[in-house]
């Protein structure tokens, strides 16, 4: 089991110049630790669970740019049917990043359905991602990482990662979205 | 039974997609567009991006808007009330230009999915067109660049008599 915080500031650590769409615990987290935050959406970005979507829509568009989303166990069980609808566009520069925490940790740690006794790697596995990964602890991913995000996508990666119910949550990044847009887009057209 | 004539044809909405320079179809057959959705596959021009429930779609056009693409999403009136978190953050967050496609089931008022679409549309400010023969399909258009020029969601609903009220 790994720190969620870890996780996220190993991604960035590698990321190089990808593209990132952040949702829910791991998007309050991108924000402390990126390395390039002019090329990020986080948390506010999306409607609960879209991550993964606005994320394709950006990986058929910039087919040049590595696309990563970070999303959370619970916003995936709100659009399960974006694993089948990425399989099928298969974008090779795509990494879903799935952050299995079995909560709810932004509404204060409720259970997930069947919280615990789900693979979300099966499922993605299932709905055709040529590539599925599962990492526990920081090293084994710190270890892989350059590998995963080099493979021809679509790519899962499911991680293991704490509740951390016994931390504070980071504070929402009281931000103007459109504002975020405006320096996503702007950053994009220039590089 | 043979289908009636209609005045509303694939090939002109394709045209006119076309013309607005669409890039994507973000789209779910559905049987009010479903000539739509036929004739978009017979075509190379404009990628199809199918998908398995209206709110991913919303999302997806969203990326490719910020990809710097052009997409149009293509689903039933029903798909929008399904899709309406993901139109909400388009329209009051994200402020992103969205061209919404929307069959017209019930749209002589025989079934609750159309009685409640155009109240739907106008308590949300989305603007709309009705396109229903060859005569409407500029229309497609006048939305597109009302969409463009407003960065909200303009919607062009499509009615065909031959599929039924």
């Amino acid at each position: 089991m790994m720190e969620s915080f870890e996780a996220v500031r190993i991604i960035s650590k590698h990321r190089g110049d990808a593209l990132i769409v952040a949702d829910m615990t791991p998007g309050t987290e991108l924000p402390l630790v990126s390395t390039k935050p002019e090329l990020d959406l986080s948390w506010h970005f999306a409607a609960m669970g879209k991550a993964s979507s606005v994320a394709l829509g950006l990986a058929l568009a910039r087919p040049d740019r590595k696309v990563f989303v970070l999303d959370g166990d619970g916003a995936l069980l709100m659009n399960l049917g974006s694993l089948v609808t990425i399989a099928h566009m298969a974008p090779p520069n795509f990494t879903h990043f799935l952050f299995d925490n079995r909560v709810y940790r932004c509404t204060g740690g409720q259970p997930l359905p069947r919280a615990g006794k789900l693979s979300f790697a099966n499922f993605a596995r299932e709905a055709g991602y040529p590539n599925v990964y599962e990492f526990a602890d920081v090293e084994t991913l710190e270890k892989n990482i350059d590998t995963v995000i080099n493979q021809v996508g679509p790519t899962f990666v499911c991680l293991k990662v704490s509740p951390a119910l016994d931390k504070p949550i980071p504070p929402f990044p009281y931000v103007r979205v459109s504002d975020v847009v405006d320096r996503f887009r702007a950053a994009l057209q220039r590089s | 039974m043979v289908a009636q004539e209609t005045g509303l044809t694939a090939e002109r909405v394709v045209d006119e997609l076309k013309k607005c320079g669409i890039t994507h179809l973000v789209c779910l057959a559905d049987t009010k567009t479903r000539f739509i959705y036929e004739a978009m596959m017979n075509q190379k021009e404009i990628t199809l991006v199918p998908f398995c429930r209206e709110g991913e779609a919303v999302a997806i056009a969203a990326g490719l808007v910020l990809g710097g693409k052009k997409p149009v999403v293509l689903y039933q009136n029903t798909g929008l009330y399904e899709a309406g978190d993901s139109i909400r953050t388009v329209s009051f967050e994200l402020h992103l230009p969205l061209l919404m496609l929307i069959g017209y089931r019930g749209w002589k008022g025989t079934d609750s999915a159309g009685i409640i679409f155009e109240p739907t549309l106008d308590a949300w400010g989305i603007k709309y067109y009705l396109v229903q023969s060859d005569e409407d399909v500029e229309k497609i258009s006048i939305g597109d660049k009302q969409a463009q020029e407003t960065d909200k969601p303009v919607a062009i609903l499509i009615v065909r008599e031959e599929q039924g009220p």
